[in-house]
């Protein structure tokens, strides 16, 4: 578990603590301010370890000259988490201009134009290079069309940008369309990324499950999260062929409202549900999950992101009373 | 500052284009004639041509044109297939130098979105970025596209940017980048920004991360001012934002070149379907022409305008189909002469 930069929820371990759930925590700290890569490659020894992980997001300075890389990133792609997942739906009980939204994001998290791939050619013309491999291309896609057939979901659109990026989006196009072939079962579509978000902030309701590259699900997946109720209500997973990475969906530090108990820790709790059905623990995670969601629903414990004066730890209390009233085993509180 | 031709009347190089086109040309026509606006127009076609060597280009009369009047009104052009040139879009640009694509997305009371107040503008830089069109499959299977970012364009936007907001007396100025993935490319962009933000102390200046904008724009756009920014991110916002005010069917667009030239557009589509039946939105196009006449000076003029076009939206008795309404064009448009008649 890294606790990040920002606001970090040590109640999380109250409420995996206090439900009893079987699993223990070795928590890896990785300071950002450090100039040497130690700290970061901690962690991904841990987590080679372990074989899951809960994160908060790691500030990057990004006035810092590039060889001072994301250690966000370098987590991401060491460890080939290549599919980043946010499911964005709509919750009852906090009000946003959309309703019935119900997306399910998934983003190519190891190349496009996340290669860090940058030089500046002769002083002042710099090139960065977005990288599109068949490989990881179809890779993607056949991981959105599995996730769609095994959740039940009916069609899959592919976001790219094809008309300019000829080559680079129109590979991943064409590596979309040759998986979709073999699921004959789920509809595929695409749509260019810039009518993408103009529909999405007229009809979210049309879309189903979206797959794209690294950029594009970067945008997509904050224009969503902001669609359903902000960046405190939506948890975010990062899975590879080996490791899963958990933790919240828009990946902010926090750092303005850090350790002022006034930060919501919705999708930070949700991510750990999220972590607890990937460790096939689903009875726990239900369990977690619907105290949650019923805490949600509670709009005088609404923490400020949500409009409301709630505190962290009043939420959170909640959220162990709604599991206590279900009548499982659990400390007190 | 724009120079005043014969009888204070400015020349402006009209495009009507293609589909839809010629009939909301001739919509905004009517319209600055009951306004009795200053402006003559003197009417091109675009279409490229092969010149001599072979190489595509616009017809010699339009860019002599342009070039005189230096401010222009274009329709939609449509995107042809297999005629083997580039994108017409694309050829203007190159051929003006539009390095400053310009929306500013003002909610229309009158066209109920689920966003309110929205009062923004989106400065993109047009040449470079992204879009550079620079390609190549390195093996097969694997395919890198380049992004290109330089100094001189990143201090030509920035300073753009800042010379907009102070002409329009807005006040701050936001750089959208994403240089904690980008260090190099977005940070030199960024860098320059930050240069010319120390010559507008009067303006306001931030930074924002693209996913933050995105992020912060869908809960609270009211938030935003003027957002400036390289190429692949100023589409997807100035898309963005005009998802929220209500669609390209209203949004207006400006595109500023090198050597004072300004060409004003419609940012939809041709619409074949719908052509020449009398059924089209001008909307989009008239706004684009009142920001015409905003750079040029004609400030009255653009705001007499604009309310009259804003009433008629408010008034939804005569609006057009995409609008929600059951009018012809020429009827919507009538009734927009006849509110500025009635505003004199």
């Amino acid at each position: 578990f890294h606790p990040g930069n920002g606001r970090f929820d040590l109640h999380l371990f109250f409420i995996i603590r206090f439900c009893c759930v079987p699993v223990d925590f070795e928590v890896v700290n990785v300071d950002s301010s450090m100039d040497s890569e130690e700290d970061i490659n901690n962690a991904i020894m841990a987590i080679r370890r372990n074989g899951v992980a809960l994160k908060g997001n790691i500030e990057t300075n990004h006035n810092l000259p590039p060889s001072y890389k994301s250690r966000n990133n370098l987590l991401r792609t060491t460890l080939d988490l290549y599919a980043n997942v946010m499911h964005c739906q709509s919750l009852p009980g906090v009000r946003t201009r959309h309703r019935n939204i119900d997306v399910m994001i998934i983003r190519e998290n190891t190349e496009g134009e996340y290669s860090s791939l940058e030089h500046e050619s002769v002083p002042g013309v710099v090139e960065c290079l977005k990288i599109i491999t068949k490989t990881k291309s179809l890779r993607i896609a056949d991981y959105a069309f599995r996730t769609a057939r095994a959740k039940g979901r009916g069609r899959v659109t592919a976001v790219h940008k094809a008309n300019i990026m000829k080559l680079g989006d129109g590979l991943f196009l064409e590596c979309c369309k040759e998986v979709a072939s073999g699921y004959p079962d789920i509809t595929f579509d695409s749509m260019i990324v810039d009518n993408t978000t103009m529909q999405l902030v007229s009809r979210p309701q049309q879309f189903d499950v979206m797959v794209m590259p690294n950029l594009y699900g970067n945008v997509v997946s904050n224009v969503c999260a902001g669609l359903v109720g902000g960046p405190g209500l939506v948890p975010g997973a990062n899975y590879g062929e080996d490791y899963a990475v958990f933790e919240t969906g828009t990946r902010n530090t926090g750092k303005s409202i850090a350790n002022q108990n006034t930060a919501n820790p919705t999708a930070m709790l949700l991510a750990s549900c999220l972590l607890l059905d990937h460790l096939r623990l689903h009875a726990y995670a239900r369990m977690i999950r619907r105290a949650i969601l019923s805490t949600v629903t509670e709009t005088r414990l609404h923490t400020a992101d949500l409009g409301g004066q709630g505190s962290t730890s009043e939420v959170v209390r909640s959220v162990m009373k709604a599991v206590q009233s279900t009548g499982p085993l659990t400390l007190s509180i | 500052i724009v120079g005043l031709g014969w009888f204070g009347m400015q020349t402006v190089t009209l495009i009507p284009g293609d589909g839809i086109g010629p009939e909301i040309s001739s919509a905004v026509m009517k319209i600055f004639e009951a306004a009795k606006a200053p402006i003559r127009w003197e009417e091109r076609n675009v279409t490229a041509i092969k010149g001599p060597g072979g190489r595509w280009m616009i017809p010699p009369d339009a860019k002599e044109s342009m070039d005189r009047n230096k401010i222009g009104l274009k329709g939609p052009l449509k995107t042809p297939i297999a005629a083997g040139h580039p994108s017409m879009n694309l050829l203007l640009r190159k051929t003006f130098d539009l390095y400053a694509n310009v929306r500013p997305c003002i909610s229309i009371e009158g066209y109920k979105t689920p966003y309110t107040n929205v009062d923004l503008v989106t400065i993109r830089e047009n040449t470079e970025g992204e879009y550079s069109g620079i390609e190549h499959v390195i093996v097969e299977g694997v395919v890198q596209s380049i992004k290109l970012i330089t100094e001189d364009a990143s201090r030509r936007i920035a300073e753009y940017a800042f010379e907009y907001a102070r002409n329009n007396q807005r006040s701050s100025v936001t750089a959208v980048h994403k240089a904690n993935i980008m260090r190099m490319s977005d940070g030199l962009f960024l860098r320059k920004c930050r240069e010319v933000a120390e010559g507008y102390k009067d303006i306001k200046f931030t930074e924002m991360y693209l996913d933050t904008v995105c992020l912060n724009m869908v809960q609270d756009p009211t938030q935003f001012d003027v957002l400036v920014m390289p190429n692949l991110y100023g589409d997807i916002l100035s898309d963005l934002c005009a998802g929220l005010i209500g669609g390209l069917g209203v949004t207006p667009s400006g595109n500023i070149g090198a050597n004072g030239v300004a060409i004003f557009e419609s940012v939809h589509g041709t619409a074949p379907d719908i052509a020449g039946l009398d059924m089209a939105n001008p909307t989009a196009l008239l706004l684009s022409a009142v920001m015409m006449l905003r750079h040029m000076g004609l400030h009255d003029y653009g705001n007499k305008i604009q309310t009259a076009c804003f009433d008629t939206i408010r008034d939804k008795k005569v609006l057009t189909k995409d609008l929600g309404g059951n009018s012809k064009c020429s009827e919507f448009t009538a009734d927009i002469c006849r509110r500025i008649q009635d505003l004199d």
